[in-house]
């Protein structure tokens, strides 16, 4: 069954006197436990898809379906408690709160979940993930005494924490050396491949494409048909 | 988001810039800091100034006799005799609002010493407690009468300054005997000097003896020159007087009745009764409660019921009294503009710095919001560390402010008073402060677009 169906999103930004249309009508579905990559050139939505998907913003017009619920037309909270619970963020910069230590980093995302964690199994969750992610022995460093790789790895463990069902990648090499960048890569297809996690990469590097199982492109706000799966994508 | 959690993540945040939050801090401490210092100061201050003031007799009430009234002419205050030293007791034991109380039994008459002669203003029998009432407990020299001495009528004297100074110059007079009427009085103690009253009369010109001495050796043998009411009155209780075994020299004016004219004219049998009763309240405020009081005691105690007017009359000091609240609540009001003015700058400089640092972690909000924070869970989060900004820098402001005021007190011996009220105070408006200036900040964080902050640089 489909985790994410989108049935022709509109996005446009109201700038005044002018309306900049920049998603024009998109749909698709991805199945869980699906690694996708979401491929376009800067300028072409890829980002405000990506916000759309993520939850993070909302759609003009069109519907989002979210594992079996309607969810385009949430409140900012209900939207800020669907992120928590069944969204992970990594992020090109990373994003790692600075003099903080990794556990604390990792943790954070539990201090918003309105399930009662003690402070002892929360410590216990995070140091789980950091373990999970090769950095068990690296709990008490600070950001800025880890390596580009290594911060990379601690934001993969902040996304998992909750165990969302999704994780959306927004240029998650970006900073990264290539062979740091394909360690990232094969522990995400590791993370898709063990735990079943639905995993959207969002890049406009074709080798962190190929990493996927399906390649969606998109340029000018519409779907590029070519890498369209015909049996998955269009108009519903 | 748990409490603790909540205030764990404030303290890491402002751990990450100590420097900045100290700075920060410094406006509320140095806020708080002047407020209690300025608080204790001004306390003392003006807790020495209502002494000053109650010492000029401020807290007193003075109890008087009713007035008689014959066929519509009225004698004016004190003319019949209706107080008695037992309502003076029970004063003191019911009225919780009087804190001392004295009888006062005055007589106006020659004193002699050697060769030297003085009418003093004021000669009152009273009892120790007077001093206390009149707050003139400190003796110049010699030490003041004790209930002992009332009791057994000692023929012991307190005499002011002036007296002091008429009858032995520059002499010492403690241990000296002056002679009042004709009974010797030992001089056992000299009051400390007080001056003119508010009204010109100087307070100086007293001699103060034991009621009961004056009652019943001094005017039981000297009436003719008290008023003609009291000498009615002190006549008929002459009877076992000990004056009687000192007899005065002095001729009486009146033919002594034979026992038939007595039996045809009775005399009401009358009690001991006293010229006044001086009482003080405890405090200030506490003068109308007192004056309540000792209206209902006295009437209950006297058996009026009813319509039927009272037979005494209470006097208290208003134009003292109001002089002195009004300074206190001056002093009060002023010292709580200067804290505002003080704390508000502080608050501003809390707003400054909790702007900038909203500015400064914009990233950080979106981060924050993009893994599952609401927006009440970022106001709550900047609230909090406005609120422990100001709340710790509250504490060392009430630290550095009491150590301050010791300082002043032990260095200059200033008076200070210390005032749990305005620690509490500063706590409450120090996390008002931090409310009130970190809400505008936390207020902005939370309605930031996560997107948009996501993407700050």
């Amino acid at each position: 069954m489909a985790l994410i169906a989108l049935r022709n999103i509109h996005k446009t930004y109201y700038l005044g006197e002018v309306d900049v249309a920049v998603l024009k009508g998109i749909s698709l579905e991805i199945d869980s436990g699906e690694l996708v990559a979401l491929m376009g050139v800067s300028g072409s939505g890829k980002s405000t898809l990506m916000n759309i998907l993520g939850c993070l913003d909302h759609p003009t017009a069109g519907e989002y379906w979210f594992d079996g619920s309607e969810i385009s037309r949430l409140s900012s909270k209900h939207r800020a408690r669907l992120r928590n619970r069944r969204i992970g963020f990594v992020f090109q910069t990373f994003n790692l709160l600075p003099r903080t230590s990794a556990l604390e980093n990792v943790l954070m995302p539990l201090n918003y979940t309105k399930e009662n964690l003690t402070e002892q199994e929360m410590r216990r969750r995070a140091a789980q993930f950091l373990e999970r992610v090769g950095l068990a022995d690296r709990s008490e460093h600070q950001p800025s005494q880890l390596s580009g790789g290594q911060q990379q790895r601690v934001a993969i463990a902040r996304a998992l924490v909750n165990r969302p069902q999704l994780v959306l990648a927004d240029e998650p090499t970006g900073n990264l050396d290539s062979r740091t960048s394909e360690e990232i890569l094969q522990m995400f297809q590791q993370l898709n491949r063990a735990d079943g996690i639905t995993i959207i990469l969002v890049t406009h590097d074709p080798g962190v494409a190929h990493h996927a199982h399906r390649i969606i492109r998109i340029k000018d706000g519409l779907l590029d048909g070519g890498s369209v799966d015909p049996t998955r994508g269009g108009a519903a | 988001m748990k409490t603790y959690r909540m205030l764990k993540t404030a303290l890491t945040a402002l751990r990450r810039n100590i420097l900045r939050a100290a700075l920060t801090m410094l406006g509320i401490v140095i806020g708080v800091a002047a407020v209690i210092a300025m608080m204790e100061i001004g306390n003392g201050s003006s807790l020495a100034i209502q002494r000053t003031i109650a010492s000029m007799g401020a807290n007193n009430l003075l109890v008087m006799p009713g007035t008689a009234a014959t066929g519509g002419v009225t004698y004016g205050a004190g003319s019949v005799m209706t107080l008695t030293p037992e309502d003076a007791d029970a004063i003191l034991k019911e009225a919780p609002a009087v804190g001392s109380v004295a009888v006062v039994v005055r007589a106006r008459t020659q004193v002699v010493y050697g060769n030297r002669n003085w009418v003093p203003m004021y000669i009152y029998g009273t009892t120790p407690a007077f001093l206390s009432v009149r707050d003139w407990t400190d003796l110049a020299e010699g030490q003041a009468f004790t209930d002992r001495d009332v009791r057994s009528a000692s023929t012991v004297c307190l005499l002011g300054r002036t007296v002091v100074r008429e009858l032995f110059g520059a002499q010492s007079p403690i241990g000296k005997e002056v002679r009042i009427q004709n009974v010797n009085v030992k001089v056992i103690g000299v009051l400390q000097q007080k001056g003119a009253n508010m009204m010109g009369m100087d307070q100086d010109d007293i001699l103060l003896t034991p009621w009961t001495t004056i009652k019943f050796r001094v005017v039981g043998s000297s009436v003719t020159a008290v008023n003609q009411s009291s000498a009615a009155a002190a006549t008929s209780t002459q009877t076992d007087l000990p004056s009687q075994l000192y007899p005065s020299t002095q001729q009486s004016l009146y033919p002594v009745p034979t026992s038939t004219q007595q039996a045809d004219t009775p005399q009401p049998v009358r009690f001991i009764n006293v010229d006044q009763i001086l009482a003080a309240a405890r405090s200030a405020p506490e003068i109308p409660p007192a004056i309540t009081q000792i209206t209902r005691l006295l009437r209950e105690r006297h058996r009026l019921r009813g319509d039927t007017p009272d037979d005494f009359q209470i006097r208290d000091m208003t134009e003292i009294t109001k002089t002195m609240t009004s300074t206190t609540a001056l002093m009060t009001k002023l010292l709580l503009c200067v804290a505002m003015i003080s704390l508000v700058v502080g608050g501003v400089g809390i707003m400054n710095i909790m702007l900038v640092s909203v500015t400064e972690r914009t990233r950080e909000i979106g981060l924050r919001m993009a893994v599952g924070a609401e927006p009440g869970d970022i106001l709550r989060q900047f609230l909090t560390e406005a609120v422990t900004l100001c709340l710790v820098g509250g504490t060392v402001g009430i630290l550095l402010g009491r150590g301050s005021s010791y300082l002043v007190s032990t260095m200059l011996h200033w008076p200070t008073a210390a005032s749990l009220g305005a620690i509490i105070a500063a706590v409450v408006v120090s996390a008002s402060v931090g409310i009130v200036f970190g809400f505008y900040p936390a207020w902005k964080a939370s309605r930031l677009d996560p997107i948009e902050a996501l993407r700050y640089e």
